[in-house]
């Protein structure tokens, strides 16, 4: 059974996620009006918010220690905050600066904080293979540590994502996959691009246990992944869950959305995780009061981190050329013994 | 040359996204073996608008979206090509190549000439390349040098609609697989404003433009400026900003890199005798070294100075400043320029 305190802590991760993508929303949109030009403003390229799908980070990564891997999706703020991402350093990153996770080499899409043990990737499924990796590494060196892998339903035919499961199955890996279902790849609904009712039953393919959690529902995913990480931890193998979520702000900002149905839209809206939690809290004893303090300490939180970002230097343009190579190749030194190869004639 | 020549009658302007669209619906109607797949092709019209408005005149059918799947569609565009059909198929964005490489570098490119030339590969691989707009390391590559590098691939960059249309046409009438990359900032879409050139008068009817026929966009006596895509612009904007400081430079659009016209680049260098090649793909082992490689094979005497210009070895860098630092700029076409006078 989830306790209060634990219920508390993933609606912080909730409202600190959805107040984070509302902000940067707004910050993105800056200098982008009255014409959308996608390289201007304070944050420029692509932006993916993941408003609706707070509940799939909060409820799985509850369960997760620092040393415990994930690897997110193009649409990866709300996973890092719920793995305790540093928020200063990935918000100064977003707004391309020096003190950046990435010192702005990365982007939003490429967010590394090995502290937490947290990577994400910009192509669909391609942070599957890596997830099947670090559960080997924690398998090899026989520790408890787990990995999860979160992945879009428009991810569930690509061949990374497939592959991984039979890896992490015959190797029996400590691995989570994580489907989280919007029901939109882009602009191409599910059922245009597969035959299956839900992800989960990829895992069948597999012989590994597959769960579907049809609302997003965090306390509903907890105990989904409460079980699934267990059976990671235990070492009894990989699980395949899939979460229904919702999105709420198109595929990136500026997707027109023209393809999608109004009321599809109107529905992502009405579903709400986050008050769905606020009832929950209630049932559990804790009044109105304290889910406000809540909720305003993580949108405090939210403008200090932006705040931060903002008064950060943008880099030097001479840092392009650096951080190619851990070990530059002018610092290689020359190890080799000296070998005497013709028999000591010489 | 052959612009120059149309729009002198040709007043109706295309940005180049129509302009391909135009060349792929005219062969669509043309021939029904010609269809499209692709990642948000069909409602969504592509992402770049490289598929805009065709799904209206074709259905689903024949602008068929998918599943995220590279491997299996751009493996069942080989497939179909084999059996005679005309597939066009798109790639979202060129660096998702990685996760169907074996059908591009193992299936497409090779059956012709594994099977003795007894197998034809007509298929046209669409990718839009190019960064300029702050989209990191995996999203703003062009990859030219990776697609040309591999033999069996014909490989097309269009740097205006009039060639767009032109090497479309081309492009699916041929036999052989064709990669046709074309850069996203210059296919006029609102939220990704191009240059100006990109944007040219194209005449209704279908033409083609043969491969490896290169394109002097400007005359100049005293230096070459080979390029491509994108750069094409930033070099013709260098060009006459030189042009004020008594500098004339010569600027040829590649427009394919396999086949490489070679001859008019050399014609161009021994005309002016210093060359500068631009690219936006990776420094070392590209496009930059093969062109500087190539002139010097044909007429080693005919070049007094050489630069090359293109990313210096490092992925995308997100930051603007970053990015802007490692993506050739007008002011640095110059400097380059003025480095060999």
């Amino acid at each position: 059974m989830v306790s209060v305190s634990e219920l508390q802590e993933m609606y912080v991760d909730m409202v600190t996620a959805r107040h984070y993508e509302e902000r940067l929303q707004e910050e993105y949109l800056e200098g982008k009006q009255p014409a959308f030009d996608i390289s201007a403003g304070p944050i420029p390229g692509e932006l993916h918010l993941a408003a609706g799908h707070e509940a799939a980070a909060a409820g799985v990564c509850q369960h997760l220690r620092d040393d415990d891997a994930v690897t997110a999706t193009h649409r990866p703020h709300h996973v890092a905050i719920a793995k305790g991402v540093d928020l200063e350093r990935m918000t100064a990153e977003i707004f391309g600066r020096e003190t950046g996770l990435g010192k702005g080499k990365g982007g939003h899409m490429h967010l590394f904080d090995p502290d937490v043990n947290f990577a994400c990737s910009g192509i669909i499924a391609e942070g599957c293979p890596p997830a099947a990796g670090a559960g080997l590494a924690a398998k090899k060196r026989n520790t408890d540590s787990v990995a999860v892998a979160y992945l879009g339903e428009g991810a569930i035919d690509q061949g990374a994502f497939l592959e991984s499961l039979n890896f992490a199955a015959v190797h029996d890996l400590p691995v989570v996959f994580v489907i989280e279902d919007n029901d939109w790849a882009i602009s191409m609904p599910k059922d245009r691009v597969t035959d299956v009712e839900n992800g989960a039953q990829r895992a069948g393919g597999f012989d590994m246990p597959g769960v579907r959690v049809d609302h997003d529902d965090a306390v509903a995913i907890y105990d989904a992944a409460k079980e699934a990480i267990g059976r990671a931890r235990d070492r009894n193998g990989p699980t395949l869950i899939e979460v229904q979520v919702h999105r709420r702000m198109g595929h990136f900002m500026g997707d027109p959305e023209s393809y999608r149905p109004e009321e599809d839209q109107e529905a992502a809206a009405e579903r709400d995780s986050i008050a769905r939690l606020e009832a929950d809290l209630q049932s559990h004893g804790v009044d109105e009061e304290t889910i406000e303090e809540l909720r305003d300490d993580a949108h405090e939180r939210v403008e200090d981190a932006i705040d931060f970002a903002k008064d950060q230097p943008e880099p030097d343009p001479s840092a392009a050329h650096e951080d190619m190579f851990v070990n530059p190749p002018s610092g290689v030194t020359d190890t080799e013994p000296e070998y005497d190869l013709a028999g000591g004639d010489d | 040359m052959a612009q120059k020549e149309h729009s002198k009658v040709i007043e109706r302007e295309l940005t180049m996204s129509r302009a391909m669209v135009e060349a792929i619906a005219h062969e669509m109607r043309e021939n029904e073996e010609v269809f499209y797949m692709g990642e948000d092709v069909a409602d969504y019209g592509g992402i770049f608008d490289s598929t805009q408005g065709l799904l209206d005149e074709f259905g689903y059918d024949r602008i068929m979206d998918v599943p995220i799947s590279e491997t299996a569609y751009l493996g069942a565009a080989v497939g179909a090509a084999q059996e005679g059909m005309r597939p066009i198929a798109e790639l979202m964005f060129v660096d998702f190549f990685g996760v169907a490489m074996d059908q591009i570098y193992n299936q497409m490119a090779k059956n012709t000439y594994m099977s003795g030339g007894n197998v034809s590969v007509p298929l046209v691989l669409t990718a839009a390349v190019g960064g300029t707009y702050n989209d990191a390391a995996q999203h703003s590559q062009t990859l030219y040098g990776t697609f040309a590098h591999v033999p069996g691939l014909k490989v097309v960059v269009p740097s205006t609609a009039y060639d767009a249309k032109g090497l479309m046409h081309n492009a699916i009438r041929d036999d052989d697989p064709v990669m046709y990359m074309f850069h996203k900032r210059l296919m006029g879409i609102g939220w990704l404003p191009a240059p100006d050139g990109p944007k040219t008068p194209v005449p209704e009817e279908d033409y083609t433009i043969p491969f490896g026929s290169a394109d002097v966009k400007r005359e100049g006596d005293d230096v070459t400026i080979v390029t491509l895509g994108l750069h094409v612009h930033r070099a013709l904007e260098a060009a006459e900003s030189l042009a004020d400081d008594g500098v004339s430079a010569e600027v040829v659009d590649l427009r394919s890199l396999v086949p490489l016209d070679t001859d008019t680049v050399v014609e161009s260098v021994e005309k002016t005798g210093n060359l500068v090649v631009v690219d936006e793909d990776y420094r070392s082992f590209g496009v930059t070294g093969e062109i500087v490689a190539s002139v010097a094979e044909e007429n080693l005497g005919a070049l007094d100075n050489v630069e090359r210009l293109a990313i210096p070895d490092v992925p995308i860098p997100y930051s603007r400043p970053l990015e802007n630092e490692v993506v050739p700029d007008v002011a640095d076409i110059e400097a380059a320029v003025e480095r060999t006078q």
